[in-house]
């Protein structure tokens, strides 16, 4: 493995004066960056160990009814957080959803958000790709892309983001807290990732040296917990990423949708908020017919970029069931086997 | 390495003799507590660690490597290339038998598939070769890869498998066809799948002068042993392999390949012990795989639903320059009744690491297009799948005519289905549901392995304290040979199981054979067996002899071992125990040796088959597409089980691995570059636990007197066999979508639901 500094500052501001220079990257727990470096996809000069930061670990409930999460907090730790999980129940069963108990144990809210692709050819060195190395072309394109994007993609890349997390966080307008050479700022998590474009290899708003320190839900993020589910498609019933995924979450006032939020995993380079779609929902009843109708509407824009054109159907089909699953009604327990479609099946035990 | 003590486990409980017992892994507790050492927990003193750099291309020649680059990272010793490497004894391109997997041993610099071996870095640290392999920075003139099924001439090789016909044929398959009442034409393809064994191919080599010893991971000591002597031209006794334990093989352990050898070349080139482990995407090329197939299927049945006609033809690849051949229609041969039955083969070359044996090589493949062909020649001649199988059971094997030496497949097939509840399903796809609405699909498959022996021996002995020794070089992949083989030991020798010091594992102990064709137990057992016998015989010669014996004249036929004590059989009120017979007579041990081997005779007779009834229930979202197992019951029929426990585990492997086959399974390959994008745990799917459903084992009574002297037959790749056709049916039957090419996909059915 290719010799690194390693440091372990003691503040933040620390932190961010020896992460911005060049070649270095932070490390939290490093389910994702350690695989990417033990493969030579990265080959960083400096880790910047975060997880010893003071403040970052914590779940706290602002003032204005906000949701403040740590970027610290692991994965496991915010999903199984009882008041969270009634909250804001469609993250915590996409938490759950994802990787592995291990994985979830260690694996952090900031290295989550910031989790690189899993497109094979950016995996494998003796590939070409743009992500990797810029300009270099996408052997993914023309490739074995049945897991590529559907929308948003571009000819210089087609990969997706695999973060199950930061979809129905993004379906709740959820804001990122990030704190820079410039100082304290916040952005949209809508506007955190980016879309390839010509230059898939910046993927993410983020400067040199910017951390997250914070995923915040702002107060309306809780008016959707009666009527918010993800369900994520796989090729196997656990420990596998999405193929297609959804966030779907409902404010039904008077047996009509008063506020719908729905959002899309695996199917772009960044977590899809599908507002066109909302769109279609306000107003009216919750039937089937302005599901399926709100699903045309999410995927009227989608077309495959290799041997993918079955996402967009399935995605739709996904759209129109996590609608449905919401309008019935959140579960008063998540279910043994989160967002999956054999959630109910009797004799699961557990993912 | 020290001396393996199993016996610290606590005492069993048994009841009676050792054979038939439910005994606990006796190397459970060293496993559990991190006491079983692998070949790769070995750390001689001094020892360095090797790196292999492999091939970013498929096809082609390697023209530059920076090995200055590499040798310049601090901590490298030295970068092992085609042109800096020891000498080989003989060319390693050379077959000197059947059972030589040619191998990449940095011979030259061309390169002929994706992950080949092409230079080795050897440094004092893991870290410090990993990255002195990735400043090599190979530069290549790249030609085109063959990729796929497709890729170029078929031809019709020699022999498939081992030594198989690539043809075999019984009546008139198209006289067959035409005269029947309905047909079935059908394609079906499987794709590359590798092995995956949990513990990676590793070694640990430290030669001393011209002595060499090696820790190493192998299903087969004495071909390794052999390969490695002629190799680096050495004598046999020169060379000691200890491989006590494997963490899984599959068969990519059996023979020898390329990366150990590299290890031992690259001792010899530094002078030092060398560690040599490779990595998971390392495994996906120089250690054989399970070879894609498309096959075509052609049925046909009369009016009564008996079959009239068979034909098994499969595609298969094998490598630019080897020879293995995936047997798959050999699974035609021997399950089904037909007047006439077609089998043949042809292949591809294309540039992929050889394939070879992986878990019921051929069968497995084989069952899974057969038994889909058959559920849909059943659905064509509107039969129910069980019933249909039922109307056409092979009385003979068909194709030779020969009787079984034991067949309890009908007992399978009940036992199986009442378990199940078989009888309630209903004849039309897509009727079922669940609670939920989830689609609901019962599925079922025959499953088939042959049951074989290789050759094997064994050495006995008991000693003047009245406890046995047993050894034998056998192979323990994780199977429980040191539980299971242990067991025929303690009877064979008359003793408590916990009497007996048995000895496993190493280069030095009589020959076992290969640990491989699920024929371990039976032949490594029968050598046991044999020693044994040999070696009461022996003490009781000096019993029998010794007028002050009270055995004294009872002959060597009327005495018997019992609890270390040989007593009259016509009167068991007389006898006397080990200890007493060799004190007297002034020997500190007596020892014999004992040998398994086929026996011909027997197998001109008859044939020889292990058989079961393998039943699954799937759900599928009706609109998603996607699937579950939910429920599986095996019924298998495999002679004399010696150990329950560790069977059943092997049965339940071996249905997870159908299931896997099924659904899961698949190298995926870049068809322009030959590279496979998924070399790794995490893109190639395996069940994980969520994955695999409530699984039920029934082992069926079966006494074979044919197949070998302990009747038995061998569990370890049978379960795979009609466990992957019994998940693809039930599929079909949740959804009424026919699906052909596994694993089955989301894809595959959703536009269809
Ligand atoms: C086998 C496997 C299966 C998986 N399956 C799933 C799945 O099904 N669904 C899913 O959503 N995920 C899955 N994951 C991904 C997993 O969720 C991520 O690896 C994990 O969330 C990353 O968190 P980490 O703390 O380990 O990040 P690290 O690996 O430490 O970091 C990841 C990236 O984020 C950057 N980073 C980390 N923290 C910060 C910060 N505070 N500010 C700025 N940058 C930061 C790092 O520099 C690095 O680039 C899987 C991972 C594995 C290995
Ligand atoms: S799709 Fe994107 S990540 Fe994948 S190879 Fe192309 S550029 Fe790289």
């Amino acid at each position: 493995m290719k010799p690194f500094d390693y440091v372990r500052p003691a503040t933040v501001s620390e932190a961010v004066v020896a992460a911005a220079r060049p070649g270095a990257a932070y490390l939290a727990a490093g389910t994702n960056l350690l695989d990417l470096m033990k493969g030579n996809i990265s080959r960083p000069d400096r880790l910047v160990d975060v997880t010893h930061l003071d403040g970052l670990d914590a779940i706290e409930t602002l003032p204005d009814g906000s949701l403040r999460i740590g970027a610290l907090v692991s994965n496991a730790d915010l999903a199984h957080d009882p008041a969270f999980a009634k909250t804001y129940p469609a993250v915590a069963e996409a938490l759950l959803s994802g990787a592995s108990a291990q994985l979830r144990n260690a694996a952090t809210v900031g290295g989550n958000l910031l989790q690189r692709t899993r497109c094979a050819y950016f995996y494998d060195t003796a590939s070409r790709c743009n992500k990797r190395e810029a300009g270099s072309g996408c052997d993914a394109r023309e490739g074995e892309s049945r897991g590529h994007a559907v929308l948003g993609w571009s000819d210089s890349c087609i990969a997706t983001h695999p973060s199950d997390f930061c979809v129905p966080l993004v379906a709740l307008d959820a804001v990122v807290e990030i704190e820079g050479r410039g100082g304290r700022r916040e952005i949209a998590l809508d506007e955190l990732h980016r879309l390839p474009g010509n230059s898939p290899e910046r993927e993410s708003a983020l400067e040199p040296g910017d951390l997250v320190v914070a995923v915040r839900l702002p107060p309306a993020a809780r008016g959707f917990a009666a009527h918010a589910r993800y369900l994520k498609v796989r090729d196997r019933t656990s420990y596998a990423f999405a193929v297609v995924s959804a966030a779907a979450a409902l404010r039904i006032e008077n047996g009509k949708v008063a506020e719908a939020r729905i959002a899309l995993g695996g199917v772009a380079a960044k977590p899809w908020r599908a507002r066109a779609a909302e769109d279609v929902l306000r107003g009216v009843a919750p039937t089937a017919d302005a599901f399926q109708e709100a699903a045309w509407r999410a995927l009227t824009d989608a077309k495959p970029s290799g041997d993918n054109a079955f996402k967009i159907e399935l995605a739709r089909r996904i759209v129109v069931r996590a609608l449905r699953l919401a309008a019935a009604g959140t579960p008063a327990r998540l279910p043994a086997l989160p967002a999956s479609p054999f959630a109910s099946t009797s004799g699961a035990i557990h993912a | 390495m020290p001396e393996l003590n199993l016996t610290s486990a606590p005492a069993h409980l048994r009841h009676g003799s050792n054979i038939g017992q439910p005994l606990t892994r006796r190397d459970g507790v060293l496993k559990v507590t991190g006491q079983a050492t692998y070949a790769a927990d070995n750390h001689p003193p001094g020892m360095l660690f090797a790196v292999i750099a492999v091939s970013g291309i498929a096809h082609g020649r390697v023209v530059s490597l920076d090995v200055a680059a590499a040798k310049r990272h601090p901590g490298v010793v030295d970068v092992m290339t085609p042109d800096h490497k020891p000498q080989l004894a003989i060319d390693p391109e050379i077959k000197t038998n059947p059972f030589v997997f040619r191998m990449e041993t940095l011979q030259s610099n061309e390169v002929r598939y994706a992950n080949q071996p092409i230079a080795v870095v050897i440094a004092e640290t893991l870290e410090a070769a990993t990255e002195g392999a990735a400043l090599l920075a190979p530069r290549y003139e790249t030609l085109p890869p063959l990729v796929g099924l497709d890729a170029g001439e078929s031809f019709v090789p020699p022999v498939v498998g081992v030594g198989n016909p690539t043809e075999n044929h019984l009546g008139d398959v198209e006289a067959g066809l035409a005269s029947a009442e309905k047909r079935i034409d059908a394609t079906y393809e499987t794709p590359p799948q590798y092995h995956n064994a949990m513990e990676p191919h590793a070694i640990v080599v430290q030669w001393d002068g011209d002595r060499l010893s090696v820790d190493m991971p192998t299903q087969g000591l004495m071909l390794s042993l052999a390969r490695i002597a002629e190799l680096f031209g050495i004598a046999h006794d020169k060379i000691h392999i200890r491989s006590p334990f494997l963490g899984g093989g599959f068969g990519s352990k059996g023979l020898m390949g390329g990366p150990p050898v590299l290890g031992i070349m690259a001792a010899k080139l530094v002078g030092r012990p060398i560690k040599l482990v490779l990595r998971r995407e390392q495994m996906y090329g120089p250690v054989g795989h399970r070879a894609p197939t498309r096959q075509r299927l052609r049925i046909g049945a009369d009016s009564e639903g008996r079959l009239t006609a068979l034909d098994h033809h499969a595609r298969t690849v094998s490598s630019m320059f080897d020879d293995f051949y995936e047997p798959a229609a050999d699974a035609s041969h021997t399950l089904y009744a037909a007047p006439a039955i077609r089998t043949s083969h042809d292949a591809v070359r294309v540039n992929t690491g050889t394939p070879l044996f992986m878990r019921a090589p051929g069968e497995a493949t084989g069952s899974i297009a057969l038994e889909s062909a058959i559920d849909e020649m059943a659905w064509a001649c509107g039969m129910d799948p069980l019933a249909f199988r039922l109307k056409n059971y092979a009385e003979v094997e068909p194709i030779s005519g020969k009787p079984f030496s034991s067949k309890a497949l009908r007992a399978c097939y009940e036992q199986g289905a009442a378990r199940f509840g078989w009888a309630k399903r209903s004849p039309q796809p897509r009727q079922m549901r669940d609670d939920a609405g989830l689609l609901v699909g019962w599925g079922m498959g025959t499953a088939t392995f042959p049951a074989l022996m290789f050759q094997a021996e064994a050495r006995a002995a008991i000693r003047r304290d009245g406890s046995g020794v047993m050894e034998i070089g056998a192979h323990d992949m994780g199977q429980g040979a040191w539980t299971a083989l242990a067991q025929i030991a303690a009877d064979a020798v008359g003793l408590d199981i916990d009497r007996v010091t048995f000895k496993a594992g190493t280069s030095d102990l009589p020959d076992a054979g290969i640990a491989g064709g699920s024929a371990h137990t039976a032949t490594a057992g029968a050598a046991i067996h044999s020693a044994g016998a040999a070696v009461i015989a022996k003490l009781a010669d000096l019993a029998t002899g010794d007028e002050r014996s009270p055995l004294f004249g009872a002959g060597n036929t009327g005495v018997i071992a019992r609890d270390g004590r040989l007593i009259r059989r016509d009167d068991e009120s007389r006898g006397e125990s080990y200890a007493e017979i060799l004190a007297r007579a002034g020997v500190a041990e007596v020892e014999a040796r004992g040998t398994g081997a086929p026996n011909p005779a027997a197998m001109e007779e008859y044939a020889m088959h292990a058989h079961g009834a393998v039943f699954a229930e799937v759900k599928v979202d009706p609109e998603l597409g996607q699937i579950r197992v939910t429920r599986m019951v095996g019924a298998f029929a495999a002679g004399r089980i010696v150990n329950p426990r560790m069977v059943q585990s092997q049965l339940f492997g071996g249905m997870i691995w159908g299931m896997s086959f099924a659904l899961h399974e698949e190298a995926i390959t870049d068809r322009r570059t030959g590279r496979i994008m998924n070399a790794n745990l995490g893109e190639y799917h395996v069940p994980v636990n969520a994955d695999v459903p409530p699984l039920d084992v029934i082992t069926v009574e079966e006494q074979d007197p044919h197949v070998n002297t302990l009747g038995i037959k061998g569990v370890g790749e049978i379960g795979i066999t009609g466990s992957a056709g019994a998940v693809a049916n039930a599929v079909w039957h949740a959804t009424g979508v026919r699906v052909r090419r596994f694993p089955i996909r989301i894809e595959d059915l959703l536009t269809q639901l």
